[in-house]
């Protein structure tokens, strides 16, 4: 089951982009997906200040994997976790401040974000750092696809904008993403609020299942080979 | 070795080890830190000061020309001073209400009249997309109170349309617009009650003032 190690960086990056996509197969952090998805800015921010928290934890844990013992391994991860978390927090706050005006409030929920848990437990105790920090990655930025993804649907049809606010968390240069998709629109606050996360989901969900089963009923007309997952 | 490490004293001995190493880089983390955040945080002071109060009304340093007051619960509210040639011509200071998500930190500009020349909220925990439209830089709602005063808007209109006031709610949002209401209110009350105190000239006397009991301002906490 060994495989080179470009192959499994692939395989990696396969996983946490689509295959084990956090939101769409393993569905968790459905806590901070409902509660910042109201736009896709707030989507973006949340899942690239979750992609760079995953990123050290999985190295820092990694790094850590021979010394911890099976008995006390979910404490001291989430030590590990809460740490990082806290110092990312005051590192944002301090020296990228505008940045912390916007994000500000979602930094601190990274900490209850169980995929970081999850992914601690299930990879980075197992793996090298190297590929540990590429899995803290490629499930960040599946994370942070499916967060934007879901923000945007919300915000389209709740808001009728589109990367609202951009550039007060990107700054000025990202004022282009900025779009008025639909004009005079006098919002469907449905989709703002809480349930419109669920909703969305609910439909994305049915739409990667639809994909995945027509994907697998080519496959077995054909007769192809069965595939590795 | 195997025996050592599944024994019960070094999973505690293991833990503590993290705990240390964990509070020391915490510490390191808070200490390197700390005068960057601080620093920042008086820019933003500074910034929200500015909003409050037009550059007509100012020819000073606002942060460096404050009077310290009391306020309720022996809490102190900072009240910074506009100056043109001597004459305080405005004051701002912080208000802090009751929102959906904690405390909403106010900044508002008064004039020597008691009218308001601009509100902004610096600080709060609503709920994206929608209590945090009381954030001047989502939406314009903030702008409503701008020459309002005690006097001009009788005291039944001050609060939200829902209540039967004068001011908008946001669909899915009341309680954050009409804690903002409650809390600029009670700082116009704050205003009235400490007037002459606020726009004495004398710089610099930051002495707090007592107040005669019964006649106490209002802000709900202040810092």
């Amino acid at each position: 089951m060994r495989m080179k190690k470009p192959a499994r960086a692939a395989a990696i990056l396969k996983d946490g982009l689509w295959t084990g996509n956090v939101t769409f197969s393993q569905m968790l952090a459905l806590c901070p997906l409902l509660a910042v998805t109201s736009t896709a800015t707030n989507g973006l921010g949340m899942g690239l200040a979750t992609t760079a928290v995953l990123i050290l934890t999985n190295l820092a844990i990694s790094l850590v994997r021979g010394l911890i013992t099976p008995q006390v391994r979910i404490p001291a991860f989430i030590l590990v976790i809460a740490g990082i978390v806290t110092l990312a927090d005051l590192a944002i706050n301090a020296w990228a401040h505008e940045l912390y005006k916007v994000l500000g409030l979602f930094i601190p929920l990274i900490v209850t974000n169980c995929v970081i848990l999850g992914r601690a437990e299930a990879f980075a105790s197992r793996n090298a750092p190297s590929l540990s920090a590429l899995d803290g990655f490629a499930m960040g930025m599946g994370f942070t696809g499916a967060l934007t993804l879901i923000g945007a649907i919300r915000e389209i049809l709740g808001s009728g904008t589109l990367f609202a606010n951009a550039s007060l968390m990107l700054g000025p240069a990202f004022k282009a993403l900025e779009t008025v998709v639909i004009p005079e629109y006098k919002g469907f606050l449905l989709l703002v609020l809480p349930p419109g996360g669920f909703l969305v989901l609910g439909f994305l969900l049915a739409a990667k299942r639809l994909l995945e089963l027509r994907t697998a009923r080519r496959a077995e007309t054909a007769a192809a080979a069965p595939g590795c997952h | 070795m195997a025996g050592t490490r599944t024994a019960p004293w070094f999973q505690g001995v293991l833990l503590g080890g993290f705990c240390l190493v964990a509070s020391v880089t915490l510490a390191l983390g808070y200490r390197l830190s700390a005068p960057a955040i601080e620093a920042r945080q008086k820019e933003d002071m500074a910034a929200s000061l500015e909003q409050v109060i037009p550059a007509s009304y100012r020819s000073n340093d606002m942060v460096a020309d404050a009077v310290v007051l009391d306020g309720p619960s022996g809490k102190t509210t900072t009240v910074y001073r506009a100056r043109k040639g001597g004459t305080v011509t405005a004051v701002a200071y912080r208000v802090v209400g009751q929102g959906y998500g904690g405390e909403v930190v106010i900044v508002m500009g008064v004039d020597r009249n008691g009218e308001i020349l601009g509100v902004r909220v610096v600080q709060h925990s609503e709920t994206p997309g929608l209590g945090d439209k009381v954030d001047v830089r989502k939406t314009r709602w903030v702008d409503a109170f701008a020459g309002k005063s005690l006097a001009n808007t009788p005291d039944a209109k001050w609060a939200v349309k829902k209540d039967g006031g004068q001011f908008d709610q946001f669909s899915g949002a009341t309680i954050t617009p009409r804690g903002v209401v409650k809390a600029v209110k009670e700082g116009l009350a704050f205003f009235a009650a400490h007037r002459t105190r606020m726009l004495d000239e004398a710089a610099g006397a930051a002495e707090p003032q007592r107040e005669a009991p019964g006649r106490t301002p209002t802000p709900r906490s202040v810092s």
